[in-house]
């Protein structure tokens, strides 16, 4: 089978966002939902690449260089609220969290 | 002296006496209550000299300005003519001398002060009803008066049953009051005026006779007199009525509130007189209304029920007199009839407070003994009542009826047998109650006897009730014509088509002989019970008619199926509110959706994030649908 450069690299960011976003709907541990979180940016992330590739562009790679600090602040925000829900419930189990029903 | 006084005086007093509640001592509510009265009626004979001195020129006074919008202009406007002179006379005098019988029987009474401030209230609404000059101001007083039989009727208001009578007259009258109000809407639309002699002049000019517009109003204007007056088919009311005080029910009868009808046909005769329709509808209410009640109170056990229909029976007769164009005739048994029914009233209520608040007269008995005055003053009232010839009021004032019933271009032979039949009636029923409650043995210890205060006024109506027959004689008898002299510039004289002195003997010494057939009749019945008709008596066919007369001809069972059961049935279905079901529909549809889409709100975050996912799901299958298509 012979596949274009640029439809494989955005078939495998579909799947990494896929792989990604079904970790964060079965996953209860808050920590591995962030994980999955990261790997659903970055793979939009690599679609931005092939995108830029694909059209010889560097607005892409530039977009990259956001989401990458984005996701890094994100992180660190991310982290914070972990801990301060590890300490409110001792326990990373997300569920445990739903106080806020209706 | 100022007419505008009369009615104001009595509403001052109300107002002093409510306000003062308890806190005014009986003494004074007695000085207060009893002065009002008397002194109204001082100014009501200075007045009426006034008006009989200026040849009968009626005194109009303009108190003041009511409401004014566009060319409808109402004030507080009193007129004292030749026909409101004699209506505020008799209110005023028998209205005084209940109440003064009122401070010996309510003696006693807890809530003295209440009662004499509802009584003046109600002789006060009375005199604003026969001195209003539009119909506004009569309207008012007449709502007034209904307003104070209410508070009046249930005066013992800790009994359910007397709450129960009072609004049942409440309801009752006003169903004739809402078809006198329409009336008077007609009349502002047709005539564009509500004074009283605006209307009449008017409408003299705009109907000729039987028009269809006059006999409608008429009719609605005797539908509310039919209401107020406790005539056919609303005479409900009047027996129960009889829960209130002895009093009340002496003022109600005699002065106040049912003779109200009487006046506003009087009053606006000359409708009446321009509808043939009208009239003969009032005749035969009356002729029809004075049989039925008669017949009712032959088997009552109440002595207040037998006065009770007695009074519809009398008022019968005034309607009869009315829808013959005798007006004079009409206004001359109310005279005679406030008198003596006032008597037979307040020394029906002597006995009562003498044997321990005893009703039933057939636990009284051998009465003439123990309260020899309460009997010689209830003989008067009787025979007035019954229409002795030539000695009492009643006589000359029912004789005229019977014969102009008859004579009278508007009469007919069935309006004079119906007033026959009641002259007999009336003999019965009323010499009945005498010989069961004065005859006999003695089965209730009287145990103390009226006082002075309670006395003095029955030997004033005994005498009126004698006397006052004689303002007025038959053609055969003196020929005397004060009361239609007087009333002659307000009503005119009524026609005849027969005056032939034989046959008004004939009429005269017929009803006289029918009287006193009642009496006989009645002496048979109570004192003699030979055996024949004691068993005919016990007949089942007739224990049953009997039990449906003294219920008043089952009326109020037929009205109970007509209207109330149905109407109780509605309101049990509609109890929900069937229109208001739509809008509390969408409320609660609104309830649900809301506790369907609150169940969605979880706190679980992976739902949330799952309701992102198929939102975003759907919004790209859409877009890329759309692309594709």
């Amino acid at each position: 089978m012979n596949l274009h450069p640029t439809t494989t690299g955005l078939l495998l960011a579909g799947i990494l966002f896929v792989l990604g976003l079904i970790s964060v709907l079965i996953r209860r541990n808050i920590i591995f939902m962030l994980l999955s979180v990261e790997i659903m940016l970055n793979a939009a992330g690599l679609a931005f690449v092939v995108a830029s590739s694909h059209w010889g562009k560097a607005d892409g790679q530039v977009m990259f260089m956001f989401i990458l600090a984005m996701a890094a602040a994100e992180v660190s925000v991310g982290l914070a609220l972990i801990l301060q829900l590890y300490h409110q419930f001792k326990t990373l189990d997300s569920d445990q969290a739903s106080k806020m029903h209706g | 002296m100022s007419p505008a006084l009369i009615p104001a005086i009595p509403f001052l007093s109300a107002c002093i006496l409510m306000l003062g509640w308890n806190r005014i001592g009986r003494a004074a509510v007695s000085v207060i209550g009893c002065g009002s009265i008397a002194i109204a009626a001082i100014i009501a004979v200075l007045v009426a000299v006034n008006v009989a001195g200026t040849g009968m020129q009626p005194v109009v006074q303009h108190v003041w300005n009511w409401m004014h919008a566009g060319d409808f202009q109402v004030g507080i406007d009193l007129r004292m003519d030749a026909l409101s002179v004699v209506f505020v006379l008799v209110i005023t005098i028998v209205g005084f001398l209940i109440h003064v019988y009122a401070t010996g029987y309510m003696a006693d009474d807890e809530d003295y002060s209440r009662f004499f401030a509802c009584m003046n209230l109600f002789v006060g609404a009375m005199l604003v009803l026969v001195m209003a000059d539009n119909l506004v101001l009569l309207y008012f007083g007449w709502e007034g008066v209904g307003l104070c039989s209410y508070l009046l009727i249930g005066f013992w208001y800790k009994d359910p049953a007397n709450g129960y009578a009072a609004r049942k007259a409440f309801i009752v009258t006003r169903v004739g009051d809402t078809a006198m109000a329409v009336a008077l809407f007609l009349l502002f639309q047709y005539t564009g005026t509500l004074n009283i002699p605006g209307v009449l002049q008017t409408g003299a000019q705009l109907w000729h006779s039987g028009d269809p517009v006059v006999t409608m109003i008429a009719l609605l204007l005797l539908g509310g007199a039919v209401g107020k007056s406790a005539q056919l088919p609303l005479q409900t009311w009047l027996p129960d009525a009889m829960a209130g005080p002895t009093p009340v029910s002496a003022l109600i009868h005699a002065a106040t509130m049912v003779t109200a009808g009487v006046y506003l046909i009087a009053r606006m005769h000359t409708l009446f007189a321009a509808s043939p329709v009208a009239m003969s509808t009032t005749a035969v209410i009356g002729g029809i209304t004075l049989v039925l009640a008669g017949v009712s109170a032959l088997v009552q056990t109440d002595i207040k029920r037998v006065l009770a229909y007695s009074t519809i029976s009398q008022i019968g007769y005034m309607f009869l007199a009315l829808g013959c164009g005798a007006w004079s005739a009409a206004i001359f048994h109310f005279v005679t009839h406030a008198f003596f029914k006032a008597l037979l009233f307040m020394s029906a209520g002597a006995i009562i407070v003498a044997l321990h608040h005893e009703q039933d007269m057939f636990k009284m008995g051998g009465l003439k003994k123990s309260l020899p005055a309460i009997y010689w003053v209830f003989l008067i009232g009787a025979a007035s009542l019954a229409a002795i010839p030539f000695v009492t009021a009643g006589f000359y004032s029912k004789d005229q009826i019977i014969w102009l019933s008859w004579s009278a271009a508007e009469g007919s032979t069935g309006y004079w047998l119906a007033a026959l039949l009641g002259a007999l009636l009336t003999g019965m029923y009323t010499f009945r109650m005498f010989w069961l409650v004065f005859y006999g043995e003695e089965k209730t210890h009287v145990h103390h006897k009226p006082g002075a205060n309670m006395m003095a006024p029955l030997y004033i109506l005994a005498v009126l009730s004698t006397v006052a027959g004689f303002m007025e004689l038959p053609h055969t008898l003196g020929h005397v014509t004060l009361v239609s002299n007087w009333l002659q510039p307000v009503l005119p004289a009524v026609r005849l088509v027969q005056e032939s002195a034989v046959l008004e003997w004939t009429s005269q010494a017929l009803s006289a002989l029918l009287a006193f057939c009642g009496i006989g009749l009645s002496w048979i019945w109570v004192m003699r019970r030979p055996r024949g008709m004691v068993d005919f008596l016990e007949m089942p066919a007739i224990q049953w008619l009997r039990g449906c007369w003294a219920r008043g001809w089952d009326f109020d069972e037929i009205y109970d199926v007509l209207l109330v059961r149905p109407f109780v049935y509605l309101s049990k279905v509609n109890r929900r509110d069937v229109i208001d079901s739509i809008y509390a529909g969408m409320a609660s549809f609104a309830e649900l959706s809301h506790n369907i889409i609150a169940r969605t709100q979880s706190g679980l975050l992976r739902w949330y994030i799952m309701g992102v996912v198929l939102g975003a799901v759907v919004i790209l299958s859409v877009l890329i649908w759309r692309i594709y298509e």
